[in-house]
């Protein structure tokens, strides 16, 4: 949807148009959709959180200024509910990051086997199994880590972005997100050596 | 400590003492902010420095920066599917004051 369609439709929001807020959900029910379950990993509870999204969303039509895109607008709200979300509900099925941290000797020199690089992403995300299996590993990562991983490498955060969402300093950010990356790296890691082989 | 120290572990713990060269643990510690591009120049030479002469680090930050790229195609690209029009319709009928 063009940023014309946008403010036109905003302008239907705001008259209370009927037809403008069915399009609303229409238009970004799907993608909104799509962000909470990988968010919550839930699908009730995704389909909950977008519900709320949208509630909010039409009470609030009226604050909306227009200096964020429309789609920006309901990504925020629908980010800090899924956040609050898992606040409230911690998930028990996930590894502790520890274990999946890169290990070093008494000199600090690495202690991990070696093995050929990767093949390339492009070749890989080609099959759509490797798909499948590194989303169920990546659903492994503690949520602390999963969601700074999720804000700024999906979502496009800046640090700052990500450190005023999740309630946390920048540096910690920093170190969340560093360490999901590196547990990322070791779950992933079987998976695409067994697709290389 | 009980870990056992070689002349080998001796002599690169000794490497890693030599001005500008880092261990691969501190390796580590620079690695976002490379990715991010928040190096200094001087911190740039000695991580550039320590990538050359060790091929452990070097594979390692190649299967980084692929994971990190696989996991981000993989997300981004997920198909978004409609909404379910039970979910659609309990969105409007709760728009709707008395619904």
């Amino acid at each position: 949807m063009s940023e014309n369609d946008d403010a036109d439709l905003v302008v239907r929001l705001k008259a209370g148009d009927e037809a403008a807020f069915s399009e609303l959900v229409h238009t970004y029910g799907p993608r909104l959709l799509k962000h909470a379950e990988q968010f919550l990993k839930d699908n009730t509870a995704a389909q909950d959180s977008v519900q709320d999204v949208f509630l909010q969303a039409f009470q609030k039509i009226h604050n909306f200024r227009e200096e964020a895109a429309l789609v920006t607008w309901l990504h925020r709200i629908l980010i800090n509910n899924c956040l609050a979300y898992l606040r409230k509900n911690e998930s028990a099925e996930t590894l502790t990051i520890d274990s999946l941290m890169p290990k070093f000797d008494w000199t600090g020199t690495r202690t991990e086997a070696r093995h050929e690089p990767l093949p390339s992403v492009k070749d890989l995300i080609a099959q759509k199994k490797i798909c499948e299996t590194a989303l169920k590993k990546m659903n492994q990562l503690p949520d602390l880590y999963r969601c700074v991983l999720l804000l700024r490498d999906i979502e496009g955060y800046s640090t700052h972005e990500a450190s005023a969402a999740l309630l946390i300093s920048v540096s910690m950010v920093k170190v969340r997100l560093h360490r999901a990356r590196s547990a990322l790296k070791k779950l992933l890691e079987p998976t695409l050596l067994e697709f290389h082989t | 400590m009980s870990e056992k120290r070689t002349l080998k572990s001796r002599l690169l713990c000794a490497t890693y003492k030599l001005p500008m060269s880092i261990s691969c643990e501190e390796f580590e510690t620079f690695i976002l902010a490379h990715e991010e591009n928040e190096l200094t120049w001087r911190q740039q030479i000695v991580f550039n420095a320590h990538l050359k002469i060790c091929g452990a680090c070097r594979t390692y930050l190649a299967d980084y920066q692929a994971s990190v790229n696989l996991g981000k195609s993989i997300l981004r690209d997920a198909k978004a599917a409609p909404l379910p029009e039970r979910l659609v319709q309990a969105i409007l009928a709760a728009r709707t004051p008395g619904s």
